[in-house]
């Protein structure tokens, strides 16, 4: 089974919403969620200048096509999601998620499934930069272990 | 048989390198080759739970090593 060139997942240009909302909208669909993960000013109370990600390419394209394949089997929907790389801003969006399904249920549950499997499997990495001049990778582990609550402390389905 | 290393983020920065080769007898595991990571410079400072790719995908610590692999050191995910 050869399907056509799938979308790439990453990209170092700035992220448009529009073409991953046509991407999923079609008669059929009554809804259509979209997610925009944006840079936040702030880390556990520092201010943040901005931040760079950086990724494991190869490996970050073949793990965002199976999440998408698995949320399109498990749900009647369709889904697209790109996910930014390297420098950007404080407010420059990082990632979209943008779901079409026939009712909007559907729709919220595969974009909220789509966007915690993204944080949690796809090879990607955060260096922020903060307003002290320090910078440092984030690690969304010891969040959870601060007792904030992240993906996993939300994820319902494990 | 030479496989290639590759450490990403926080762990590049620990061992200094974000690619490098390794050399192993044949049959050796992904365990076999994480002792001889931890060998390396910076190596020591690496944690003790390391999650790691074979080619790509996730493997165990019994995952067998071939000539060749690509082995990917991947720090806590953080993307979105």
């Amino acid at each position: 089974m050869t399907a056509p060139l799938p979308a790439p997942f990453l990209t170092d240009t700035v992220l448009q919403v529009e073409p991953l909302i046509r991407r999923v909208t079609s008669a059929e669909h009554g809804a259509v969620v979209v997610f925009q993960g944006v840079v936040r000013n702030r880390h556990q109370g520092k201010p943040v200048q901005g931040l760079e990600y950086t990724s494991y390419p190869a490996m970050a394209e073949d793990v965002a096509r199976t999440i998408v394949h698995e949320a399109e089997m498990r749900w009647p929907v369709r889904v697209a999601a790109m996910h930014r790389v390297g420098a950007l801003d404080v407010g420059e969006c990082a990632v979209i998620v943008a779901v079409g399904a026939g009712h909007r249920e559907e729709a919220f549950m595969a974009c909220q499934h789509v966007i915690d499997e993204i944080k949690r499997r796809v090879p990607i990495w955060k260096h922020e930069r903060y307003a002290d001049g320090s910078a440092d990778w984030v690690d969304p582990m010891a969040l959870d272990e601060a007792g904030t609550t992240g993906p996993r402390a939300r994820a319902s389905d494990g | 048989m030479t496989v290639t290393v590759l450490a990403f983020a926080r762990y590049a920065d620990l061992l200094g390198t974000d690619q490098f080769e390794m050399t192993l007898p044949m049959g050796a595991t992904l365990k076999d080759l994480l002792d001889l990571v931890r060998t390396r410079p910076g190596g020591d400072t690496l944690p003790s739970a390391l999650v790691v790719a074979v080619n790509r995908r996730q493997a165990g610590l019994d995952a067998p090593i071939a000539a060749g692999d690509e082995i990917a050191l991947l720090p806590p995910m953080a993307g979105g």
